[in-house]
């Protein structure tokens, strides 16, 4: 395993590419054409073949393993359960739901969703089947909600679907169900709940090791399951029943390849199509920007790069504290000399594409001047070794991030400069990613972390995992809330945001809450990310869509231009 | 032989429990854990991780885990990876061949080369052929095997497109034969490097002490033609201590592999190793602990058969 997923992420793209991905959405060929205009339409594009035609190899630098998508998983394996299942509905490049399994998308407006958001009436599209060509019906999604309630079950995503009670099965495609409480993140939850078969699991032995299921899984998505070579590639081929648009492609193959160096040369040398998850790593954008017939180009992401307080140890709690290290970090050469220049500045948790992105908070400024007299009114006054100590506390820390991520080490070497020269002392204590995701970021047993996070759920805005002041692991908490960050108004804005279900009445509590993180730093937000895409020219369809974690969303409408 | 096969069997057993104590509690008391990797997977709380390792027993002492996994492995079951939830010995002898037929083929390659070159250089000491090839040994033992199979990628692959890139076969191509031997050509050569090294300095050294003996001026002075007693008399002995090499040359290998598979994109053992280490999917690590346990105490085993047949000065007891 090279790196931590969230580390070699590269940086992201201008903003206003949101109507330009719509667009390359709508026509489904995609060009790269330069960072002002990002990657857009393409003005001819080629017509699709008439049946599945060719192969497209993905290059993942992870492993997909989890092939029963309601059991914990890691990003890597999205990548292949958008292609072989289905959701209720999937997220488009612009944000948008879209159709899957379902006829329609509920809103309140077509009757799909009651007036208060509790009431769900779902159409099913009646031409979805298995790919052993059982019938998809209502009861197969009154049984996966079933799945992710029982206690017994592993489930890795049990958020949102624990409030649904009162599933009634109206008709093969047709279900009712009632939601405990107005919960406005529950559509996006369902986006990245992909369904598996009632008719195959009802009566495995045990419902977490499905054996035989998981070594030859059934779907409803555009490929169905060709085959595994364990630590080397999976085949999926094309789905002749599928419901949906396409597939155009006979065979869809994702070869792990876990050095991101050999993933690159065989990019370069044409075994490898696309490169996905963590793309290509920054300091080799400029040299593959000139390989022959390939496009390669950034594309934002939703993670955020940010160095995460530890607010439970006592030299954080002074807020004059996190204020001064943010005003002397020197972002700017960290994301033109470090990552290249590609990634986005931000100030916020949200990424810039988000609806509910607030782009008006007060713009980072380096000053280690003012940072200086900060501390220095705040009472914390240089002591041995030019360190600054105030009531015994001295501003000394570590750092802590996944180990052997060397492109986090150069961002972590300059910020030890840049604290230094303030009179705080940071040194850098980074750990195998075993050990730096598990007890030592769950419980908060670091003092600062560099981290990259989406805080969203989906493509909703929603952040109480991360924000909520009940969600505190190290206090008993069921969240993520890890730096410990406690405010009784962003608990309330979070608790206001997820209980409104028009987006519109929503956004302020969203706008608020960033300008309160903002203010209060638990993390100070130093980028978004975006990662470096390679595909090989003349690959049609290829859409980078921030809203998912992998960009095989849509391999569905994938093809060579003839 | 009875008696001395009886002994090596409760030796081994003996050496495998303790290796499968140290494993355990090494691996297990190590900080971190198999659900660190989901700690940032959006959408999945603390509150669930904290529920599924309560489920998955990694909440228990570890004395409680150790039993758990050694009962069920004497009763035949290896346990479920925690990555792909597939049965541990399912998963390593999927991933065997692969390893086998790289280190089987840099094996061939490693003790033809090597010995040809060590022998070579015994009888022609201090010639440039000599000279060149313990200089060639030294370069090969000092450069790292990653290194070289990235050298050997960008000269053979990118350079040149002689050779593929990586991989055990074409992507998507159905893999004949010939497909699969052009794929196998650069790792073996690779994996091989090392040994051939090794086996040629072990060999030139062996053969030195040999050709200056006795029996060898002997066989001159019978005048047997130089050719036979080179290749009869003093290839057979020299040989001898090359078994031993052989036997505890087998983890070696093996670490090699973990890189070549690496670089190469080898879907084997070492991969399997790196990658559940990586995850800390103990049922797999166990798993592979115990069969390359198994493997290195075969090798030796099988060496010191083989020295006994070879050697009619050796008795075994």
């Amino acid at each position: 395993m090279e790196d931590d997923p969230r580390t070699d992420r590269t940086p992201r793209l201008v903003t206003p590419r949101r109507r330009l991905l719509a667009a390359g959405a709508a026509t489904g060929a995609m060009a790269w054409l330069g960072p002002k205009l990002g990657w857009v339409a393409q003005a001819h594009a080629a017509t699709p073949p008439a049946k599945p035609t060719g192969q497209i190899v993905i290059g993942f630098s992870q492993e997909p393993t989890v092939f029963q998508p309601l059991l914990p998983h890691i990003e890597v394996d999205e990548g292949v359960y958008f292609n072989l299942f289905s959701a209720l509905w999937r997220v488009d490049a612009t944000g948008a739901l879209q159709p899957d399994l379902v006829a329609e998308i509920p809103t309140v407006a077509n009757g799909g969703i009651s007036a208060d958001g509790t009431h769900w009436h779902l159409k099913l599209n009646p031409k979805a089947k298995w790919h052993d060509a059982t019938p998809f019906t209502a009861a197969d999604v009154a049984f996966n909600i079933a799945l992710i309630q029982n206690p017994k079950f592993l489930a890795g995503r049990r958020a949102g679907i624990d409030l649904i009670e009162q599933v009634t099965v109206i008709g093969p495609h047709e279900l009712r169900f009632r939601v405990k409480k107005p919960y406005a993140p529950l559509s996006a939850i369902l986006s990245w709940t992909f369904l598996v078969p009632k008719h195959l699991l009802e009566k495995v032995a045990d419902i977490n090791k499905p054996e035989a299921f998981l070594a030859h899984p059934i779907g409803t998505g555009a490929f169905k399951w060709g085959e595994r070579v364990p630590g080397d590639h999976i085949t999926l081929t094309a789905a002749d029943s599928y419901h949906g648009v396409g597939p155009y492609v006979e065979k869809l193959i994702f070869k792990y390849i876990p050095d991101m160096t050999v993933l690159y040369t065989q990019f370069q040398t044409g075994t490898v199509d696309y490169v996905g998850i963590q793309g290509i790593s920054p300091d080799r954008y400029a040299a593959a920007r000139k390989l022959p017939d390939r496009i390669v180009a950034p594309a934002p992401q939703p993670f955020i790069e940010n160095i995460a307080f530890n607010l439970g140890k006592p030299v954080f709690q002074d807020r004059a504290v996190r204020e001064a290290l943010y005003l002397a970090m020197d972002k700017k050469s960290i994301i033109q000399e470090i990552y290249y220049g590609l990634p986005t500045e931000t100030e916020s948790f949200l990424p810039s594409q988000s609806w509910a992105f607030n782009p008006k908070l007060p713009p980072h400024r380096f000053d280690p001047a003012k940072a200086r007299a900060l501390l220095d009114a705040a009472g914390w006054k240089p002591g041995a070794g030019g360190v600054r100590e105030k009531n015994g506390v001295r501003l000394e820390f570590t750092n802590s991030t996944t180990a052997g991520n060397h492109t986090r080490e150069q961002a972590q070497q300059l910020l030890q400069q840049n604290w230094q020269d303030i009179g705080a002392r940071m040194s850098i204590k980074n750990l195998p990613p075993a050990v730096m995701w598990g007890d030592y970021w769950t419980y908060s047993k670091f003092d600062t972390t560099m981290v990259g996070l989406d805080f969203m759920v989906g493509p909703d805005p929603d952040a109480t995992q991360y924000f909520g002041s009940g969600g505190i692991p190290a206090k008993g908490g069921g969240g993520d809330n890890t730096t410990q960050y406690v405010n009784p108004e962003v608990d309330k804005l979070l608790a206001q945001g997820a209980a409104e279900v028009d987006p519109a009445k929503r956004r302020p509590a969203y706008l608020r809450m960033q300008e309160l993180t903002r203010r209060d730093l638990p993390y100070l937000p130093i980028f978004q990310y975006a990662m470096v895409q390679g595909v090989k020219k003349g690959l049609v369809g290829f859409t980078p869509n921030v809203n998912v974690q992998e960009n095989s969303w849509n391999a569905n409408s994938w093809y060579w231009a003839s | 032989m009875a008696n001395f096969l009886l002994g090596r069997l409760v030796q081994s057993l003996v050496l495998l429990f303790i290796v499968s104590v140290i494993g355990f509690a090494v691996l297990h008391l190590a900080p971190g854990g198999p659900l660190a990797q989901f700690a940032l997977t959006p959408g999945i709380s603390h509150a669930e991780l904290a529920r599924m390792a309560h489920q998955m027993g990694l909440d228990q002492p570890l004395p409680v885990q150790y039993w758990a996994w050694l009962r069920r492995l004497l009763g035949g079951d290896w346990g479920h990876s925690y990555r792909d939830n597939q049965p541990v010995l399912a998963v390593i002898l999927g991933r065997l061949p692969a390893t086998l037929e790289l280190m089987a083929t840099a094996i061939v390659i490693a003790v033809l080369t090597g010995v040809w070159i060590g022998v070579m250089g015994a009888i022609r000491r201090y010639s440039i052929f000599d000279m060149l090839a313990t200089i060639g040994a030294m370069i090969a033992l000092s450069i790292p095997t990653f290194w070289f199979g990235l050298i050997v990628i960008y000269i053979f692959s990118v350079n040149l497109g002689w050779l593929p890139p990586g991989n055990r076969s074409t992507i998507g191509g159905g893999g004949g034969i010939l497909d699969y031997l052009h794929h196998l050509i650069a790792p073996a050569i690779v994996l091989a490097l090392v040994e051939v090294a090794v086996w040629s300095r072990y060999m030139r050294a062996s053969m030195l002490d040999v050709i200056n003996q006795d029996f060898i001026r002997t066989a001159h002075a019978k005048g047997l033609p130089a050719r036979t007693v080179l290749w009869h008399h003093a290839m057979r002995n020299a040989l001898l201590p090359m078994i031993a090499l052989a036997g505890v040359e087998m983890p070696t290998l093996l670490g090699g592999a973990l890189v070549t598979e690496t670089v190469f994109t080898w879907p084997g053992m070492g991969r399997l190793l790196l990658d559940s280490l990586g995850y800390r999917d103990y049922p797999v690590v166990m798993g592979i602990l115990m069969v390359s346990a198994l493997l290195a105490l075969l090798g030796n085993l099988a060496a010191d058969l083989l020295a006994a047949v070879a050697d009619p000065r050796i008795r075994l007891r």
